[in-house]
């Protein structure tokens, strides 16, 4: 059942559950942690509108930067600002931002050690109709690797407006993932977040798998939660939106209750969440995983909803990746 | 300045190249060419044009100077000892196992670098959006950025000069070494930069053409920068790689390899004796 420690919106499997965009989410997050700090300031790459950074400008016009299309300049431009003593926000697609500027930030964000925050929009094969060429799948990974950086993706509008917030004063080089779709808010104002702790958001009372979930597809793993739990399978889910720091104590006390697991992410299922809880997960309790996200293929042009059904990231997949590691731990 | 005292800043400029040629000499690997050619302008900056507390690297108000090709490194530790920064003979650490004085410079480990550089053709969007920032704060420091000629091959690197060109950073000053080498051979023959002003100017940009071997020239030149209200400003400064070393200067081979023993001796003994002007070798 729903974790009440969650304070998840009472609406949560109710088809009058709000939907909004993790980016429309991190626009308001902005406004709020401008208002919090005048040293916050936006970098955008020519797409101010679409990854909703327009709600900072309109209201701090004189802390907003215009660098036209050019994702190398929005790392380094902002690796200066944030050397300098500002919190820039650098915004463009997840596809070009981090997708090409990866040595930029590398050098001089990670290892110059520059709070700039990469902010990659419209990640995800939920992008849709644009196609393979912006459907950023890679990106989590490329993040990850790099030491120094904190790497999250946000649930939800909510939480995404929660993990800006946060970003802004975490003194770090950090990289948020926003999707373009509007996706269902499951969590509330009363939600904890906090960067780096995973949040268990279903706990059924004999779990025998662990769910663990990052960004949009959370809601997946919990209608699957549900679904599992009527055919008498018991399962925790966690929103494990901190990629990196890896929340490792939450993550083990959740696996010892149900030595399997099952990670969830709309992303290369190499190098990603799934990567990061393996890695972890071999060297410290090894257990049997399955991996829903995409499977070492680009995407193509469609609808969200029919590009996650057939690249296999729905509820059923997520159930199924179930039965197998079940029937993998009870060999 | 009077001239005695520029007599002086060229005396520095010879001890900083001897100082380069001796730590590449204990790296056994780094960049000859650059560094010598740039001395100059190293010791302009640092013992003439930068507002600067060598005992108090981080003090706020100092200018900030960027380097962007990274690889020259040396000469840029060597003009900071000699200016104070740190002991002489740290700089025979250079490029050991725990130094502070990376290959490459690393802002963390050594202070007033002021940024991590390597990879070529991100230190001038670096420098630009510091500028940015301390200019929307009223900031007085300048902020300076050596640049060489063979990183305006990079993307990043005009996506930066456009950026600072179109919000008139005039606080920024930028000297490029327009020595003429890269790796690869001479930088018209590798991919042709030439016209040079001509394409900072069509960007916006205040440009000054000097000979970046006479130290009065530079620091007139940092000056006449300063006093560019409206856009920022290029320095190209024309200079010769390896300079003060016969055998090295013009030679592209000398790019990106430090001198053996014999060939720091006989670089030593060039530099000592002004290149053979004087016949007494001091020590």
């Amino acid at each position: 059942m729903i974790n009440s420690l969650a304070k998840l919106s009472n609406k949560i499997f109710s088809d009058e559950l709000e939907q909004e965009s993790t980016r429309q989410g991190y626009g308001e997050g902005l406004v709020i942690a401008g208002q919090k700090d005048d040293r916050v300031v936006v970098v955008c790459a020519d797409l101010t509108e679409s990854t909703r950074s327009i709600l900072f400008k309109e209201k701090f016009p004189d802390r907003f930067i215009e660098a036209g299309v050019a994702e190398q300049l929005i790392a380094t431009v902002g690796s200066g600002l944030a050397n300098y003593s500002k919190i820039p926000f650098v915004a463009s697609y997840a596809a070009f931002s981090p997708g090409r500027n990866w040595e930029q930030i590398r050098t001089t964000i990670c290892l110059n050690n520059v709070p700039v925050k990469i902010v990659g929009a419209h990640a995800g094969i939920s992008v849709g109709p644009d196609g393979a060429t912006h459907q950023m799948l890679e990106d989590i990974a490329l993040m990850r690797v790099l030491p120094n950086m904190v790497v999250v993706v946000p649930c939800d509008a909510q939480e995404a407006k929660k993990a800006t917030i946060a970003l802004a004063q975490n003194g770090k080089p950090s990289y948020i993932r926003l999707t373009r779709e509007k996706t269902p808010v499951m969590t509330t104002d009363d939600t904890p977040f906090e960067i780096g702790k995973a949040i268990v958001f279903w706990e059924s009372k004999n779990p025998e798998v662990t769910i663990i979930a990052c960004g949009s597809l959370l809601y997946e793993a919990l209608i699957a939660a549900k679904d599992l739990d009527k055919n008498g399978i018991g399962s925790i889910v966690i929103n494990n939106h901190t990629i990196k720091p890896l929340d490792r104590s939450a993550i083990l006390s959740a696996v010892k209750k149900t030595n399997a697991i099952v990670t969830v992410e709309e992303h290369q299922i190499s190098g990603g969440l799934g990567g990061a809880i393996s890695e972890f997960l071999a060297q410290n309790y090894p257990v049997p995983i399955e991996f829903v996200g995409v499977h070492d293929s680009f995407g193509e042009s469609g609808v969200p909803g029919e590009l996650l059904e057939k690249y296999g990231m729905k509820s059923r997949d997520i159930v199924n990746a179930v039965k197998r590691v079940i029937e993998r731990k009870n060999i | 300045m009077p001239d005695s005292d520029i007599d002086n800043l060229y005396l520095k400029a010879n001890e900083i190249r001897q100082s380069v040629i001796k730590m590449l000499l204990e790296a056994g690997s780094g960049h000859s060419a650059g560094s010598l050619g740039m001395a100059d302008v190293f010791t302009a900056l640092y013992f003439c044009v930068l507002n600067h507390k060598p005992d108090d690297p981080n003090w706020s108000e100092r200018d900030r100077l960027f380097l962007s090709c990274g690889y020259i490194a040396p000469v840029r530790y060597a003009a900071m000892a000699h200016a104070g920064y740190f002991s002489i003979e740290e700089l025979l650490t250079l490029r050991k196992l725990g130094s502070r004085l990376q290959g490459h410079p690393e802002r963390e480990r050594l202070p007033g670098l002021e940024s991590t550089s390597g990879p070529l053709g991100s230190g001038l969007a670096q420098a630009a959006g510091y500028a940015y920032g301390a200019r929307m704060d009223k900031r007085k420091f300048r902020v300076y950025c050596i640049c060489s000629d063979g990183e305006h091959n990079e993307g990043n690197h005009w996506e930066a000069v456009l950026f600072s060109g179109k919000y008139n950073l005039s606080n920024l000053t930028v000297i490029v070494d327009r020595n003429n080498i890269q790796i690869d051979g001479f930088t018209e023959d590798v991919m042709p930069l030439e016209p040079l002003a001509d394409k900072y100017k069509a960007f916006n940009w205040s440009v000054l053409e000097i000979d970046g071997h006479n130290i009065q020239a530079i620091i007139d030149a940092c000056n006449q920068a300063r006093a560019m209200q409206h856009n920022p400003t290029v320095i190209i400064a024309h200079t010769i790689p390896g300079k003060g070393v016969d055998f090295m200067e013009n030679d592209y081979a000398w790019h990106g390899k430090p001198p053996n023993k014999e060939e720091a001796q006989k670089a030593l003994h060039e530099l000592r004796t002004l290149q053979g002007k004087i016949i007494s070798e001091h020590q």
